[in-house]
């Protein structure tokens, strides 16, 4: 079976973000995998351990951003691909996931696509969705649990998640999945893997590596900006016992029109 | 600059997602300011409820298809009805629910349309016809002001973002019903079953949330039984704290929440974790019971209207961002809460 799973780097979610002369800034924090794709990551590891086959991290970003792909590679994956190109820079979600669908192609013969199901950056979840589309593959979003590959005949059986209800949904191969967080725990990199992936060296392709133009984007963001942070007085309620702190409480609630 | 707008609503088997009617809500307004009309999509089988349902909430008109193949969320065959709708009504906005399916039918249709989508819009102008849109990104952190340069423009909202509009059950229009030319053969997917989630109100649509965290393990007066060892031990006593707070919940017909803490430790189920790798929640009144306000968990809540922080550490960070701080242990705090909040509730 051979797997793409697409990961992407971000700022570790502990970080203070601000904006500094209109530029994102995150400080020292350090940069990671975003910790969505790590799911997908564990999820392509165990099919590919349970079906036989590879696994092949597909990372969009700017050159030097590396820690997606060397967290995915220590984590188990056999191959992977960056891809990177000056042109991409403030592409929007249609325009990048048509870059990655030129490069699901390049790869060939891919049985799944996985991702997270968003990056804790721009928190769109678009990219699986319009990566499916592009790809005229079934879209399988907000996956827990695959209950049944089987790459042979070209079928799989995944539950997904909806607001109301679990979905067991039937479909072809291939597909594109994007994983939660009910998936599992992801395992840690062993010190191995980390040793492996530090020295391991991989493609970086380029829009013309691709084959395509620079995709148009549509979405623009002109202004960035820091929300406007709540005057909050807080009032610590205070009482004897608990019983006269509920209620104190409550008459507070109550008077503030809160209830 | 008169504008058509056309607002997808969300349902599961016939009912609908109540954000929804938000974005009806919002299209009045912007067609009031600017001149113009909306029209709702429904597409499902076994829908015609819904028309109705939508006029009272803003639609003047409807577009409807109804078939079997449209019944169970299947996204291929949906959008490709989405698309069919926008090449008929000729929409220059199109709103979505940033619902789980609202979401994934945005992106698709932004791909056939070659177009853009704004996903998650807490605030939009459109001063002079000229749209720009405001989501927050880095799990609220920071906003984004994001404009797109091409038609039409598709928007996702995001619950409790803007006004639910009061239903008006004078109003009626004219349902238009789209012809459905698919093939029910030619889709990829089936949907073998559902299952129940078990209920309970949902955190995105709550008015109310009470959360728990690492604190509801850490009960001094609970003996756990013998013959568990200390991690099911650990659980044990969570699971007594997370029904102190599901107590409270029911009482005020809140949601439960769970910091990442307490989800991680698999104190509760990761469908209650808010935070930013969890839901992004904005409910009128937010309880945080032993959630010391990890910054990933402060970026999910912190724009609730009211937050209540009940904590036994005084110098916790959820007291900074918290309207009414409780300083003692949740444990002993909520059952004299609750039923505070029963007796007063009750009348």
């Amino acid at each position: 079976m051979k797997i793409i799973v697409c990961v992407k780097q971000v700022p570790d979610t502990a970080a203070t973000m601000t904006v500094d002369n209109g530029a994102i800034s995150w400080g020292d924090a350090p940069l990671i995998i975003n910790p969505w794709d790590e799911f997908a990551v564990e999820a392509a590891l165990n099919l590919a351990a349970d079906q036989g086959g590879e696994v092949i991290a597909l990372c969009l970003g700017k050159e030097g951003e590396t820690e997606a792909i060397k967290h995915a590679l220590a984590m188990g994956a056999d191959s992977a691909v960056m891809i990177s190109d000056p042109a991409l820079e403030g592409a929007d979600n249609v325009a990048a996931s048509k870059v990655l669908t030129a490069a699901i192609q390049k790869i060939g013969e891919a049985d799944l696509v996985l991702f997270g199901q968003q990056s804790v950056d721009t928190d769109t979840g678009l990219l699986p969705v319009q990566t499916a589309r592009l790809l005229k593959w079934p879209s399988l979003t907000l996956v827990s649990k695959f209950e049944s590959v089987n790459p042979g005949d070209g079928k799989i059986q995944v539950l997904r998640s909806m607001e109301e209800a679990g979905q067991v949904v039937d479909s072809s191969l291939p597909a594109v999945v994007s994983v939660t967080k009910d998936y599992g725990e992801p395992r840690y990199p062993s010190f191995m893997g980390i040793r492996k992936a530090s020295k391991a060296e991989y493609p970086v392709w380029s829009l013309a590596d691709l084959g395509i133009e620079t995709p148009s984007s549509s979405i623009v963001w002109p202004e960035v900006t820091e929300p406007v942070k709540k005057e909050i007085v807080t009032e610590i309620i205070e009482g004897e016992t608990p019983e006269e702190k509920a209620k104190s409480l409550v008459e507070k609630l109550i008077a503030e029109k809160v209830l | 600059m008169t504008k058509k707008i056309l607002a997808y609503i969300d349902h599961f088997h016939g009912k609908a997602q109540p954000s929804s009617w938000e974005s009806l809500g919002l299209a009045a307004v912007i067609t009031k300011d600017l001149g113009g009309e909306t029209a709702a999509l429904i597409l499902g089988e076994g829908v015609n409820e819904l028309a109705e349902t939508a006029f009272q909430y803003g639609a003047d008109q409807v577009l409807l298809a109804d078939s079997p193949i449209l019944k169970n969320f299947r996204p291929e065959p949906l959008a490709d009805m989405v698309a069919q709708a926008v090449k008929d009504y000729q929409p220059d906005l199109v709103i979505f629910p940033t619902t789980s399916r609202g979401r994934t039918l945005a992106g698709m249709t932004a791909v056939d349309l070659d177009t853009g989508v704004m996903v998650d819009v807490i605030g939009l102008d459109w001063a002079g016809g000229e749209i720009s849109a405001t989501r927050p990104i880095y799990g609220g952190k920071l906003l984004a002001k994001l404009t797109c340069g091409t038609s039409p423009q598709i928007i996702t909202l995001r619950t409790r973002a803007f006004d639910k509009p009061e239903p008006d059950s004078s109003r009626s229009g004219s349902v238009t019903t789209l012809d459905v030319g698919l093939d029910g053969a030619g889709v990829a997917t089936s949907i073998a079953s559902h299952q129940d989630k078990g209920g309970g109100v949902s955190l995105s649509d709550a008015n109310v949330i009470v959360s728990g965290g690492r604190g509801v393990a850490l009960n001094p007066a609970l003996e756990p039984p013998a013959d568990l060892d200390d991690e099911a031990a650990e659980i044990w006593k969570a699971e007594q704290g997370f029904a102190l707070v599901q107590g409270l919940a029911d009482v005020l017909g809140a949601a439960v929440g769970a910091s990442r803490a307490a989800v991680d430790a698999k104190y509760i189920e990761y469908d209650h974790q808010v935070g930013q790798t969890g839901k992004v929640v904005s409910p009128d009144l937010y309880i945080a019971c032993g959630i010391s306000g990890a910054i990933q968990h402060l970026a999910g809540m912190r724009s609730s209207k009211v937050i209540v922080a009940i904590n036994k550490d005084s110098d916790a960070p959820i007291f900074n961002f918290a309207r009414f701080g409780l300083v003692g242990d949740m444990h002993a705090i909520l059952p004299p809460l609750t039923s505070a909040l029963k007796e007063y509730l009750a009348g």
